[in-house]
């Protein structure tokens, strides 16, 4: 059965293949991990397909940030519900390096954390199937926030000052 | 004090809402226990020994009497009629339903109160100088910079999950009545070479497990910088603090295992690249928030001798449960919550609403709780001093001990804490049976006795000028003791003074070690002077020269 996911928004149907679950047609969306990718980046970019690259906790994201042009999607993988570091990649792919694709949170992924998750800049969810129907709510968790982040779409309301500078 | 506007209030109103959700999803088995953990523990709730307990943030101490009067209500309706205030300014309810959170939470939320983050792997209450804003000599009042950490840090999206918990502490005077050097981070408030306000800034400091005083990241950060240099420390200890082995996981291990050059380099890297599209901290913000720390409207009373001519008890109650007012005719007033025979930093229902009282009547309507577990009215008439000095002794909340051996700090031990080893709690009370020679206590002068009844150290062990730890030996209850100690701006960690003793030995062992003080002692040294001068020996020696008597 296809995996199904939270994808801005909205339940859908994943497209995406990881290299672990199937030998993937030249020309379907595939993603590999980051060591793969450093390995031989050649043999993947000689896919027709559009690629994506899962990120495991440890990775440092300004390794990947000169190739960022090949993805359009990155993936950060949360192992158990204590981490935390998948919050940080998302920022600073999205805020220093400008990434425009997918972000994805795979691994334990748990509506509780979808809203954290959508102000790092995730705007895709690897849910458990018995709680897709459900998490879009946890987007409306809070109304406001008081740090400025790079929300997709929550347009939460910010007291004056707090702000970042332009 | 710091009101909520409609961002506040919505933020914790949702917050209730969201956590009425979670709970629900729990107890209709939607949620696994370790899912609910990680949920509940980010909204102070641990599951104890007794019951679930939860621990509400108190914001840098601060406390309208309203809000006080709702933690009076909140103690009778669901819990045994108490309270336990701690270390860092929270209070704990240990004794209420699961089920029952939720209302409890909603009825803080009322009075402009909250338990988010007050546990869990996240950015903890932020505390502060119990001092703050009426102490004589302090650069400038922190507790606006309180409230800009405190809204910066409540639902960071970013460090909610850290590897361990992190906790700031900010001070604005010299002394140093917050422990900061103890704390994750240390926020200074201090002048840079032109005069201009900024921050020193430490990390790395901490107790548990691996005691660690704090070292300077920064010597001076302008003040506008503060939040944003707070997320380059936060971000580079997100990232590369250890998750592996969570007795490894604080900040001081990062900072320790990189040595302080090298975390400061990592940050200060981190921070060029966030100084300018990180979060700044405008004038319009500043000014916005040092507002709601005004003066109230002194009086223009001139400085009195309140305490000539009257009672001796009332005296020593004065010199050592008032502290010095910047404003003359005005005195800082201790509510001691050592009393020998309750349990040290718990008040009950009753207690706390006469405070309130007091508070409306006598300091402007404001209460605050203090680092070493007592309540303070900070701006009392000194001509006033003695009929709320009647008022509180009538309610035993007049224990003329602040600062001295009877003061204790304490961690609830195992009564009532599931990761507790041995009792704190009774120790405190044989302590407070074996000395209670007010003529002695006084002549010891200044001294801090911390305890702990586990290496977790919420007790504060490490830096009591006699510190005592309590260990599980073979099922039995013993206890390490240290000395010299200290939690102010020379922080030191205490040095064990050699094999733990039995329960019932700890008041001996420490007469002892205060007759080796009051010989040894040269004119006006302090206990802590003392041993810093002779050294751990000649303590250790007088300790266990003769068997402890059971």
């Amino acid at each position: 059965m296809p995996r199904r996911l939270l994808r801005d928004r909205q339940i859908a149907v994943d497209e995406w293949r990881y290299v672990s679950e199937a030998a993937a047609d030249a020309a379907e969306p595939l993603i590999i991990t980051f060591d793969q990718w450093q390995a031989d980046p050649d043999t993947w970019l000689a896919r027709t397909g559009r690629l994506g690259v899962v990120l495991a906790p440890a990775h440092n994201v300004e390794r990947l940030a000169p190739d960022l042009a090949h993805f359009a999607l990155i993936a950060a993988e949360f192992p158990g519900p204590a981490e935390g570091r998948g919050y940080t990649q998302a920022r600073l792919l999205r805020e220093r390096w400008n990434f425009k694709g997918e972000l994805r949170a795979t691994g334990h992924v748990r509506r509780d954390q979808l809203f954290f998750m959508a102000r790092c800049g995730f705007n895709s969810f690897e849910l458990p199937e018995a709680d897709l129907e459900d998490a879009a709510a946890a987007f409306s968790t809070f109304s406001a926030a008081y740090q400025p982040s790079n929300d997709l779409g929550l347009a939460l309301k910010l007291r004056p000052g707090t702000a970042a500078s332009a | 004090m710091y009101r909520y506007d409609l961002t506040d209030k919505t933020l914790v109103q949702e917050r209730v809402a969201q956590f009425r959700d979670q709970t629900q999803r729990f107890l209709a088995g939607r949620l696994s226990e370790d899912e609910f953990r990680h949920l509940r523990l980010r909204n102070g709730l641990y599951i104890q020994r007794h019951a679930p307990m939860l621990r509400v943030a108190i914001p840098y101490g601060l406390l309208s009497s309203a809000q006080l009067r709702t933690l009076a209500r909140i103690a009778r309706r669901y819990d045994r009629g108490y309270g336990h205030f701690t270390t860092r300014q929270n209070i704990q309810y240990n004794w209420p339903k699961l089920e029952e959170v939720p209302d409890i939470l909603a009825e803080l939320a009322e009075v402009e109160m909250h338990a988010i983050q007050t546990s869990g792997n996240c950015i903890r209450n932020t505390t502060s100088d119990h001092l703050a804003g009426v102490t004589p000599h302090e650069i400038e009042d922190p507790r606006p910079w309180c409230e800009i950490i405190r809204q910066w840090s409540s639902f960071h999206p970013e460090f909610t999950y850290l590897p361990r918990k992190f906790k700031i502490a900010v001070t604005g005077a010299a002394q140093d009545r917050a422990a900061s050097l103890v704390h994750d981070v240390g926020v200074h408030i201090v002048r840079g070479p032109n005069g201009d306000l900024g921050f020193e800034i430490l990390a790395g400091g901490g107790l548990g497990r691996t005691p660690i005083i704090g070292q300077v990241v920064r010597e001076f950060l302008p003040r506008e910088h503060l939040l944003s240099y707070l997320e380059a420390i936060l971000r580079v200890y997100n990232l590369e603090g250890r998750r592996d082995n969570l007795t490894k996981a604080r900040i001081k291990i990062l900072v320790r295992s990189l040595g302080i050059e090298a975390f400061k380099k990592r940050v200060e890297a981190e921070w060029e690249l966030l100084r300018e599209t990180g979060p700044r901290v405008d004038d319009a913000q500043i000014a916005r928030m040092r507002a709601f720390f005004d003066p109230p409207a002194y009086r223009v009373l001139p400085n009195g001798e309140p305490d000539a001519g009257k009672e001796t008890e009332f005296r020593a109650w004065y010199r050592y449960n008032t502290a010095a007012h910047k404003v003359s005719g005005y005195r800082a007033v201790f509510v001691s919550l050592k009393k020998p025979d309750m349990p040290p930093g718990d008040a009950t229902d009753a207690q706390m609403e006469l405070i309130a009282h007091l508070a409306d009547r006598y300091s402007y309507g404001e209460v605050r709780v203090t680092h070493t577990q007592n309540l303070l009215l900070a701006d009392v008439e000194q001509g006033k001093c003695y009929e709320l000095w009647q008022a509180l002794k009538g309610a035993g909340l007049a224990t003329p001990n602040i600062g001295t051996l009877t003061d204790m700090i304490c961690c609830p031990g195992l009564d009532f804490c599931s990761l507790a080893n041995a009792g704190s709690i009774d120790v405190a009370k044989l302590i407070n049976e074996r000395f209670d020679d007010y003529d002695y206590i006084y002549d010891l002068g200044e001294l801090d006795v911390k305890m702990s009844g586990c290496m977790n150290a919420c007790g504060h062990h490490h830096v009591g000028n006699i510190g005592i730890l309590g260990v599980d030996k073979g099922g039995e209850e013993w206890y390490q003791i240290t000395i010299g100690g200290a939690a102010g701006a020379d922080a030191s960690l205490g040095s064990v003074i050699g094999p733990s003793v039995a329960k019932t030995q700890v008041p001996e062992t420490i007469a002892r070690l205060l007759d080796v003080y009051v010989e040894q002692r040269q004119p006006e040294e302090r206990f802590l002077d003392t041993v810093r001068r002779l050294g751990v020996k000649p303590f250790k020696e007088r300790v266990y020269a003769a068997p402890l008597a059971a």
